[in-house]
């Protein structure tokens, strides 16, 4: 049984770790654009108003800022949601923070069909495969409460810039207080033989439900926490598919480019097994509950387990 | 003739001193002018027309105004500079090179493979703080880099150049409404205002309007100058960056300055000149 540690946003986490992070280091700066109740970088421009900027409604500023201010030695977190992060201000971040690889981390939240009800234009479905495909761009997408707040502290100090993606919703916490991000690193959460589930984010804890459901029936799920999309570790997706030979890839996010497709990247010119790919496809979102959308994109850990029992046949 | 100029001291300079300075930023500028057009030709793709239109603004900005020190392009203390307007490189290039960033020669490999000089700015070419070439961001960068700069005390100015038809990118406005909104008087902008895009004239695309009422409306400490007189501009950039606003240059400038088949041309926005014409602008601007 996977225990049951109660639920918490992973955008608390990135709150916490910018407080974290302030108290110590003065270089860090924090910029939002109208969002910092909701981001949570409120909290720390209370603390630290002289090294917070709300740029407005405006998040191409926001973006070209953000790189302005890394270019004076300074660790800058830009934060919104998702949608605007990536879609929205995508020239600054590709050019301006990309191309002149600056210290600016994107920690944008709501991210995925789990925005909920707000609909379609909030529910950002491209912005892992937008981000992913920009050159020294790190993709970070942590899947609860302490593994957010850990790689936001990890990723201030990995040089470049980096893009890690938040929900809207409290998710299940996997983890704990001492828990201790690798970046890069894909981590096996639960050892199997019979297929390898690669899972990131909110995504992660329905995996899991899944891989007990097949337990019962036999199927030995090797469940992997894929935190970091950017750069894939190879050799620990490789390792577990060369033991499994079937690879099923989860993500709140469209497949064609995201996850699935940088894993399928990957298996297509190392190691071309069967493969499949939870998640939305060549779709927009639409309103409803997390719940509603969860069960209608097929992202429910039913479905997981009806592909893998479909894969494993 | 009013003169302004407080010089590097801050003392107000006398005219013969005035002169001086005017005569030295006026070869510069014919220096630069001359490498740029040679550059491009050598090139044989480029943008000669906001080329050669921002020159004196950029001679004065590395030759008169700015702190900055070649043989250490990252000492903490220089003032910064932004080339928004990133398809003017060669002009900026010519600059760094006349300072001793790099070497001349370098200029001659322009936009070649395995060259240092890009097509457009590349931070990894010394004295180039950020990459820029889409439109519309730099002073959104400039601003940024003034922010981070107040945020240590800095008394570093920061210097961006942007241009007219640049100003049709809608991240221009909101780089002006923040940096007015955060009273960055340490940022001082020059608009090489030549009045031409690649499509023709600005009036004529969409028109810009009355700038300078647009900056005072955005809360800007506005000022014009004739951007090819580098007294003038030397002093608009003496008396910016006094109030507690952010303050912009609209330098009044011809497209192709110095180049006769060049000058409000609208052709040679983009467009190299061919071999023969290059030999004839190198003359052109050697006899001038």
């Amino acid at each position: 049984m996977i225990a049951d540690k109660g639920t918490k946003n992973t955008r608390d986490g990135y709150g916490d770790a910018l407080v974290e992070l302030g108290e110590k280091d003065e270089r860090i700066v924090v910029l939002d654009a109208d969002l910092a109740k909701s981001t949570q970088t409120e909290r720390f421009k209370l603390r630290w108003p002289d090294r917070f900027i709300d740029c407005g409604v405006a998040e191409q500023n926001l973006m070209a800022v953000a790189a302005g201010i890394a270019a004076t030695d300074k660790i800058v977190f830009a934060s919104t949601f998702a949608m605007f992060a990536t879609a929205r201000a995508y020239d600054q971040v590709r050019n301006t923070i990309g191309y002149s690889n600056l210290n600016v981390k994107i920690c944008a939240t709501h991210g995925g069909i789990t925005v909920g009800e707000d609909g379609s234009s909030h529910q950002a479905l491209e912005d892992i495969a937008l981000m992913r495909v920009i050159p020294r761009m790190k993709v970070v997408v942590p899947a609860d409460y302490f593994e957010a707040r850990e790689a936001v502290k990890a990723l201030a100090y990995l040089d470049g810039p980096a893009y890690i993606r938040l929900g809207r919703p409290k998710v299940p916490i996997v983890f704990d207080d001492d828990y201790r991000f690798e970046f890069a690193k894909a981590r096996i959460m639960r050892p199997g033989q019979d297929l390898t589930i690669l899972a990131c984010g909110f995504m992660l804890h329905p995996a899991l439900e899944a891989a007990e459901l097949l337990a019962t029936e036999g199927i030995e799920a090797e469940v992997i926490n894929l935190h970091t999309i950017k750069p894939l570790d190879k050799e620990g997706i490789l390792a577990s598919a060369a033991k499994t030979g079937r690879v099923i890839t989860c993500e709140e996010h469209g497949v064609f480019g995201g996850v699935g497709g940088a894993v399928a990247e990957l298996l297509g010119e190392e190691m071309p097994l069967p493969m499949r790919m939870i998640g939305i496809r060549d779709s927009f979102g639409t309103s409803g509950t997390v719940e509603e959308l969860v069960e209608h994109f097929g992202l429910d850990a039913r479905h997981i387990a009806q592909t893998a029992r479909s894969l494993c046949r | 003739m009013a003169l302004h100029l407080r010089g590097s001291e801050g003392i107000t300079l006398k005219e013969t001193q005035a002169a001086e300075i005017r005569d030295h930023l006026e070869s510069i500028s014919k220096e630069i002018r001359w490498d740029v057009v040679r550059m491009i030709g050598l090139a044989r793709s480029g943008h000669p027309g906001g080329s050669l239109s921002c020159i004196e603004s950029l001679v004065c900005l590395y030759f008169y105004k700015m702190n900055h020190n070649p043989k250490a392009p990252d000492w903490p203390l220089r003032d910064r500079f932004v080339l928004s307007k990133g398809h003017a490189a060669p002009t900026l290039y010519a600059v760094l090179a006349k300072c001793g960033y790099f070497e001349r020669d370098e200029l001659w490999r322009l936009r070649q493979l395995g060259g240092m000089l890009q097509g457009h700015p590349d931070s990894r070419t010394p004295g180039i703080e950020v990459s820029t070439g889409s439109l519309g961001q730099g002073l959104s960068v400039a601003t940024g880099i003034a922010a981070g700069l107040r945020m240590e005390k800095s008394n570093c100015k920061v210097y961006a150049l942007i241009g007219d038809g640049e100003s049709q990118e809608g991240g221009i406005w909101e780089g002006a409404m923040l940096a007015a909104h955060q009273c960055l008087s340490n940022l001082v902008v020059i608009m090489d205002n030549n009045g031409m895009q690649i499509d023709g004239n600005c009036c004529d695309i969409v028109n810009l309007g009355d700038l300078a009422a647009k900056w005072r409306a955005f809360d800007w400490d506005v000022r014009e100058v004739d951007g090819h007189d580098v007294l003038a501009i030397c002093s608009a950039l003496d008396e910016s960056g006094s109030s507690m606003r952010p303050s912009i240059i609209i330098a009044r400038t011809v497209k192709g300055k110095g180049v006769s088949f060049m000058e409000n041309n609208v052709d040679f926005h983009g467009k190299a000149p061919t071999p023969e014409e290059m030999e004839r602008a190198l003359k052109e601007i050697e006899h001038s």
